[in-house]
Parts: C-alpha cells; structure tokens; sequence
C-alpha cells in the first residue's frame, strides 16, 4: 500500500487522501463491506471498533461501537448517501448513545470513497472526509483514535 | 471523548472552546477569517466580498473577535481586522491529527488486504 497524495483545505475543512494498493477492486470493497473485515481495521488495536447493524445500501447505516481500555468507548453511527459497489461509497458519519442512537445535537461529517481499479490490476482509494466545523473534527478524533484525541487535549491546553 | 470530558472539567476552556466552534461553523466568517490572515481589511471592504449589509458583515467579524480569531484596531474612520494566527495553526494541528487517524487505518487496511491474499 502507498499513501500517493494527502490534500489539506484549510478554508472547506476538506481532507483529501489516496492510496494505492495492490489488490483488485472487489478485495478493496469487501474490506468496507464485510462487517467482519470492517470492524479490524477501523478502530485502533487498544480501541478496537464492533459492528452491530451494517447494511451499506442507500439509506442502510452502520452503527459500531469501540471498547477502550476501561470498557468505556464512543459509539458512532454512518447513514449511507450514496452506494455504487464496488466503486463509490459515501456516508454521513456521527457520534450516537450507548444504545446505538445517533445524537442529534452533535456535528457530524461526511465521507466519500471512490474506487478505481488500474490496468495493472492495482486499486486506488480515495477518501475525502469534510466537515462543517472544528468541532466536528474534535468529534472525529475522539471516535478515531485515542492518540489523537489526547495531542488534541494537549493542543487545547497550548491554545487556550 | 477524552475532550469533551476535558472541556467539562474546565468550564473555562470549555466557554472559550464554544465561542470558537460556533465563530468556525459559518462559511462566510471563516472566509473572512481566511482573508483577515492574509492581510489587514477595513470592515467596508470585507463587507465589499459579500452579498449582505455591512452590518450583516460587522456581526460576522463581532463573532470571530469574540472567538479571539480576529482582532480589530482603529484607523482614521475605519475599523482595521486581522487574524490570529494562533487559532489556524490549531486547525492545521487538527488536521494533521485526522491525517494520522486515517494513515493508521490504512495501515491496518493494507495489512489485512495482504493477509488474505
């Protein structure tokens, strides 16, 4: 896998990454398509993601929840926008309670995945995930990973 | 959730926090923000940028100075803004973050891709 370009927009809040593997088209999908793969890669090993509900159909969800260290861990929730398999994937994603209900009252962001498999039988990924404001990119963080989410408190604590 | 329970405890933060989420979620004033980084405006010229009232404008820029984005300073009739500098390197901060989180999962991503080859 190569990382082939990452694109900052400051002003949109836009991130913009590509990847290339080496791999057909239907092994890229099935790794946001089949629960079982999804939830392995999704969260970090000392937060690992589980998949409840995942149905990746328009207007189909994910809902997932992550258990940290103390059993503790947010729970997160995707309303699929857009479905074009094996190349095109595009969700809402947000924060939800400890029963799987999304929170209203939080930010939430957008992801788009295109897929696009090479002559050489290589796949390109790209994911633009876009959010409406800082807050919502905290929120990111928190559901993310717990590394972030604590330079992000040490960040806080600079700037504040 | 670590932040968020960061931010309760410190109530302080938290209301500056606040201000700054809210100043950051509107187009137009984070398009002014972006303009006031690249140089100092008079209101009436940023107002100039929009398609609304200078006052619609003057609220906007109200908002960011609240936030601590934007200061404003005298000049003759005019009332000069100018960003923080301090606050876009927090967005970058972010940013960067969020590029780590995905980096990690594409890590992990690729090496599940290869371990069922």
């Amino acid at each position: 896998m190569t990382i082939t370009s990452v694109d900052k927009d400051l002003k949109a809040l836009t991130m913009t990454i590509t990847a290339q593997f080496n791999a057909p088209i239907e092994r890229v999908w099935e790794m946001w398509e089949n629960p079982r793969l999804l939830e392995r890669w999704w969260g970090p090993p000392t937060y690992p993601a589980t998949v409840v509900d995942h149905d990746l159909s328009p207007g189909g969800g994910v809902s997932y929840f992550m258990t940290g260290p103390e059993g503790d861990g947010p729970h997160g929730w995707w309303r699929i926008v857009a479905v074009d398999a094996p190349r095109r994937l595009e969700f809402e994603s947000g924060l939800a309670d400890d029963l799987g209900e999304p929170k209203i009252d939080m930010p939430t962001m957008m992801v788009r995945v295109d897929f696009d498999e090479g002559a050489g039988g290589d796949t390109r990924m790209v994911i633009v995930t876009a959010f409406p404001s800082l807050e919502a990119m905290e929120q990111m963080l928190s559901m993310g990973m717990e590394e972030g989410s604590r330079s992000a408190v040490a960040q806080i604590d600079d700037i504040l | 959730m670590l932040i968020y329970n960061y931010m309760v405890v410190h109530s302080k933060s938290h209301q500056k926090a606040d201000r700054l989420f809210h100043a950051l979620a509107d187009t137009t004033r984070r398009d002014i923000l972006m303009r006031s980084l690249q140089g100092e405006h008079s209101v009436s010229t940023l107002a100039s940028f929009y398609p609304m009232s200078f006052a619609a404008v003057q609220k906007h820029v109200a908002v960011l100075e609240r936030a601590e984005l934007v200061t404003k300073r005298r000049r003759g009739r005019e009332q000069m803004v100018r960003g923080d500098v301090a606050t876009v390197l927090y967005t970058v901060g972010l940013l960067a973050q969020i590029e780590t989180v995905w980096r990690s999962r594409l890590d992990r991503f690729a090496e599940i891709l290869m371990e069922n080859r």
